[in-house]
């Protein structure tokens, strides 16, 4: 038995390698450069390689190729879109995260210990989220191109492992922080072990753990679809715990509010490009023949989590929460342009998936600025008369709100309306109607805010509006443009999107 | 440039000029304001007399792509029908800038954001009647909330901020419902002859759809256009959202705003529903009779000038739903001039009402007494707007009142003969107040209230003279309604009855 060296497409497979590059390198630099100089070194370090890679995958966008890895990767136009998304999105979040006030001196100390007292003292900063967000980024490349069931579970693990460690990095409230990054991590693993027993139930189904194998088992269908329905089943979890869908949502409303909000807004938008890039094309590839087996299932969790989520916001008090809950209606609105499997639904959920990511990014980024003597402020009553305090800063937000709610100029609208249409298009009559009234729902709390911000009287404990730093304001001012542009002069991206946007097989 | 959409580019420069008018030169701010609104409403005459009246399609057309992928196109031009529509907007904006000269000093924010709300709403009202793209009137329909709600929550008086959230929560919920039936028409006609929204092909696709399909889109326009009218039951945000914005805001909200709901029952409901319109006619008939006579028994109950006003505009807009309904020339032709001039007697009635109510301080009907010795020429004024309110001969909405029960009579008698009582109950609710307010002894508190100044005269006096001018001579508006509205019923096969005594012989 001869040993056949594995044949890579370097030039396709440059954006995730020089991520993961820039990561080691990060490391490196915490092993050895001296702490004074790490954060700048770090920061340049990671901003380089992001727009380095971002670079070299505009390089290849025009390539396609069902083999870019032994069958493990595969290049084509809806991965480079999606990749562009989370590239775009991780350095809008890295900005953020370089403003370091949000981050524990020392993430080790034990919460109100000598160390941590100490660490403060000596204005110690933690340098070891760049290269953290670096892998994370890597695995959230690789997610929605892999091929394969174990590449896609070893990119699971890339882009999970550092997220569970970052959630647990935040300055003030360190208990609930590392209470959220464990529960992260033990339900997280949870659905690892879901999805790995998913993929040996199809792997038994098929004979075959790429995608394009599954699919011919379905074509042919020679196998035995309980196994098959098992398998979709067990894998679906794991993904869908990953986009926090009903009823695999609970870590989330905890986590983004336990996390530091830089990281909030970073995991809320990227993870959730890169989950859904992956749930696409598994079900758009993979399962698309089987559509009998799961279609039902994922419309009824597509209503139910679009429901959920936009009802039980309703009665949050902090503003991370509301958010929370809103990103998981907003991965309900998105499971409908799934369910639609259609190239127009495929369409309309990269268009949503960046127009989201970039709005949430943003609005995170907002939250970060409303601060008080110890930290962010983050209960909904002492937002009231932020309008006054700010009209800036409050009016920006309520801006990304309105967009939440899909309200039309918006990016948010252009999104809602083009998955609703691919939805009903599809057949879908029933996530037509609960996404409407949905949204309707979710109106109510998104205004409510707004209400809050600009009728009500300011209450006066302290809570001020930070001047943000330099990059900060890039974030939110570039997240502002693109969705405003996304939510007026939509045609170019749309366009773009329509004739890039496909799955090799 | 087209003239459209010059109008509606007019305020948005006029917004950014007062945009950089520094904020504390509010004169400067509020002449730029009403410099702007004069222009627009010069160059809204200048179109009236453009306009072709013979000619029933649309004119001052211009179309240009917006969203090619989705077939969605920045497409406008107003039949007779959207053309007196605007009209009445234009007209109304100046008087309502110069005759709420102060308003925006109670307000939350400075004078400068009030002008800048009230010229994005004026372009956004243009937009809305004049776009002829079904896409493009939902992005106003939708936008123009914003504004309103804003003007409402911020200027306003008593529990403002409820008020406006009432109003945008029922809105938005009427527009989602909208937006599901928007995307219903968009995916059949997609499937007859490619996407499009384009209003004169959609009006084709009821040939295409079940009635079943039908009824529910028609339900989805319908119930929109029944919160924004507002018909009974869905009336119930109009009288919190009047008595709190301040008078020129309920001028805009009560005479043009609602008007869109009315507009859009002819331009949509009837234009793409044909069959379900006719299907529902008699349901909403009941309910068209419900509102007049539920509107003017609570108008008689009121206790509160603003609320009164707003109820009676409640049954005033059942009048309109009837003559539209009724689905003959004459009940068209008055339902449409009934817009127009209820425009004209609810800003003459919001606008001396709201001088009374800034003079006294106080909005009780019975703290009023014996205005006309003190108040002579305010006091005639709102006998006068009182009297056009409850179409008096000579006046003008006597002429579309008499219309609209002579259209409605030919084909529902029932309807319009108990709609009749509506003109009884109407003389009670303007008389009571009127005798209350204006006629007596000078009731105490009311002695040293000021007459009107130069200034409230030059903004009252051309909507009183429009409403006696039109009273004797509808014509030149008539000559323009006329053909739209036959044009209007005959696209959809909709015929007049045959005179059944005549029949009858």
């Amino acid at each position: 038995m001869s040993f056949t060296a594995p044949v890579l497409n370097y030039a396709q497979l440059a954006p995730m390698l020089i991520i993961l590059g820039g990561a080691i390198i990060g490391v490196l630099i915490e092993a050895f450069a001296p702490r004074a100089s790490r954060h700048t070194s770090q920061l340049f370090i990671t901003v380089a390689s992001l727009v380095t890679s971002f670079a070299a995958l505009m390089q290849v966008r025009t390539q396609s190729s069902a083999d870019a890895a032994m069958g493990s990767v595969a290049f084509d136009g809806a991965g480079v879109l999606l990749q562009a998304s989370i590239l775009i999105i991780a350095l809008l979040s890295v900005f953020l995260i370089a403003d370091q006030e949000n981050f524990t001196a020392m993430p080790a100390a034990v919460p109100g210990s000598h160390e941590e007292r100490e660490s403060l003292q000596l204005d110690l900063r933690v340098t070891e989220v760049y290269p953290l967000t670096l892998f994370a980024v890597a695995g959230m490349l690789l997610f929605p191109v892999s091929t394969d069931l174990i590449t896609l579970f070893v990119a699971l693990e890339v882009l999970s492992l550092p997220l569970y460690l970052m959630a647990g990095l935040s300055r003030r409230r360190r208990l609930m922080s590392q209470e959220s990054a464990l529960k992260y991590f033990l339900l997280g693993a949870f659905s690892s072990a879901f999805f790995l027993f998913g993929a040996a139930y199809l792997y038994g189904y098929s004979g075959s753990i790429t995608f394009t194998g599954i699919q011919a088992s379905v074509v042919g269908g020679s196998g035995n679809d309980v196994f098959l329905l098992l398998g979709i089943a067990f894998i679906s979890v794991g993904l869908l715990f990953k986009v926090g869908a009903v009823p695999f949502h609970a870590w989330s409303p905890d986590v983004y509010q336990g996390a530091p909000t830089a990281i909030t807004g970073f995991m809320a938008a990227a993870t959730k490009v890169a989950a859904f890039g992956a749930i696409l094309r598994i079900f758009y590839v993979a399962f698309a023949n089987a559509e009998w087996q799961w279609k039902p299932a994922l419309v009824l969790i597509a209503i139910i989590t679009m429901v959920f989520g936009s009802v039980v916001a309703i009665t949050q008090r902090d503003v991370k929460r509301m958010l929370a809950y809103s990103s998981i209606a907003h991965a309900g609105f998105l499971l409908a342009g799934v369910i639609a499997l259609s190239k127009s639904g495929l369409d309309a959920t990269i268009f949503y998936l960046f127009a989201y990511g970039i709005a949430t990014v943003g609005a995170f980024g907002v939250v970060t600025l409303v601060r008080d003597s110890s930290g962010e402020v983050t209960d909904l009553n002492r937002w009231s008369g932020l309008g006054k305090r700010s009209p800036l800063v409050a009016s920006v937000f309520a801006f990304f709100l309105l967009a939440f709610a899909g309200i039309p100029l918006t990016s948010g609208f252009i999104g809602k309306f083009s998955i609703f249409s691919s939805a009903y298009e599809s057949g879908s009559t029933w996530i037509l109607i609960s996404g409407v009234l949905s949204s309707a729902i979710a109106a109510f709390f998104y205004i409510r805010v707004i209400v809050l911000m600009f009728f009500k009287d300011p209450v006066e404990d302290g809570t001020s509006v930070v001047i943000p730093s330099a990059l900060t304001t890039i974030t939110i001012a570039v997240s502002t443009a693109i969705t405003v542009i996304l939510g007026v002069f939509p045609a170019p991206l749309i366009n773009f999107i329509e004739s890039t946007a496909f799955f090799i097989r | 440039m087209n003239a459209l959409t010059s109008m509606m580019l007019l305020p948005l420069l006029g917004s950014l000029l007062v945009a950089v008018i520094p904020s504390d030169q509010v004169l400067r701010i509020k002449q730029a304001a009403l410099g702007t609104t004069v222009l627009v409403a010069i160059s809204g005459v200048m179109a009236w007399f453009k306009f072709d009246s013979e000619n029933t399609s649309f004119q001052f057309v211009q179309i240009a792509q917006w969203i090619p992928s989705f077939g969605i196109n920045y497409a406008v031009g107003v039949d007779g029908l959207a053309l007196v529509l605007i009209l009445m907007s234009v007209l109304l904006a100046p008087i309502v800038v110069l005759a709420g000269w102060n308003e925006s000093e109670g307000g939350r924010w400075s004078a400068k954001v009030f002008y800048i709300l009230i010229l994005v709403l004026e372009t956004m009202m243009i937009g809305v009647f004049a776009a002829t793209d079904v896409f493009l009137f939902y992005v106003f329909f939708e936008a123009m909330l914003i504004p309103v709600y804003f003007l409402i929550g911020g200027y306003g008086s008593g529990e403002r901020a409820a008020a406006a959230v009432k109003f945008l929560l029922y809105s938005l919920f009427g527009g989602l419902l909208m937006l599901a039936s928007i995307i219903g028409l968009y995916v059949i006609s997609g499937t007859h002859g490619g996407h499009t929204f384009d209003i004169g092909q959609l009006s084709e696709m009821h040939k295409y759809m079940s009635s079943t399909t039908q009824n529910l889109l028609f339900l989805g326009f319908f119930i929109a256009f029944a919160i924004k009218a507002p018909v009974w039951p869905l009336h119930t945000w109009l009288p919190d959202a009047a008595a709190s914005a301040t008078p020129g805001t309920s001028v805009l909200l009560l005479g043009v705003l609602d008007k869109v709901g009315t507009f859009g029952m002819i331009r949509f409901c009837l234009a793409l529903f044909p069959d379900a319109s006719k299907t529902f006619t008699p349901v909403i008939m009941v309910l068209a009779v419900i509102s007049i006579l539920y509107g003017a028994f609570l108008a008689i109950g009121a206790r509160d000038i603003k609320r009164l006003i707003a109820y009676t505009s409640i049954s005033h807009f059942g009048f309109i739903t009837m003559g539209i309904f009724a689905m003959t020339t004459q009940g068209h032709s008055g339902a449409t001039l009934y817009m127009f001039n209820h425009g004209f007697s609810t800003a003459a009635l919001f606008l001396v009402a709201g001088w009374m109510i800034s003079r006294r301080g106080s909005s009780t009907i019975a703290d009023f007494g014996g205005l006309q010795r003190v108040t002579p020429v305010m006091a005639w004024s709102f006998f006068i707007a009182g009297m056009s309110s409850l179409a008096l001969p000579g006046l003008s909405s006597f002429v579309s009142e008499f219309l609209v029960l002579v259209g409605t009579y030919t084909r529902y008698p029932v309807a319009a003969i108990i709609a009749t009582f509506g003109i009884v109950l109407a003389a009670l609710y303007i008389l009571i107040p009127v005798q209350k307010a204006l006629h007596g002894p000078t009731t105490p508190g009311n002695e040293n209230l000021r007459d009107l100044n130069l200034r409230e005269k030059i903004a009252i006096g051309p909507v009183i003279a429009v409403i006696i001018a039109l009273g004797f001579y509808p014509a030149p508006l008539l000559n323009v309604i006329n053909p739209a509205s036959a044009h209007v019923l005959e696209v959809q096969g909709f015929t007049d009855p045959v005179p059944s005594e005549s029949a009858g012989k």
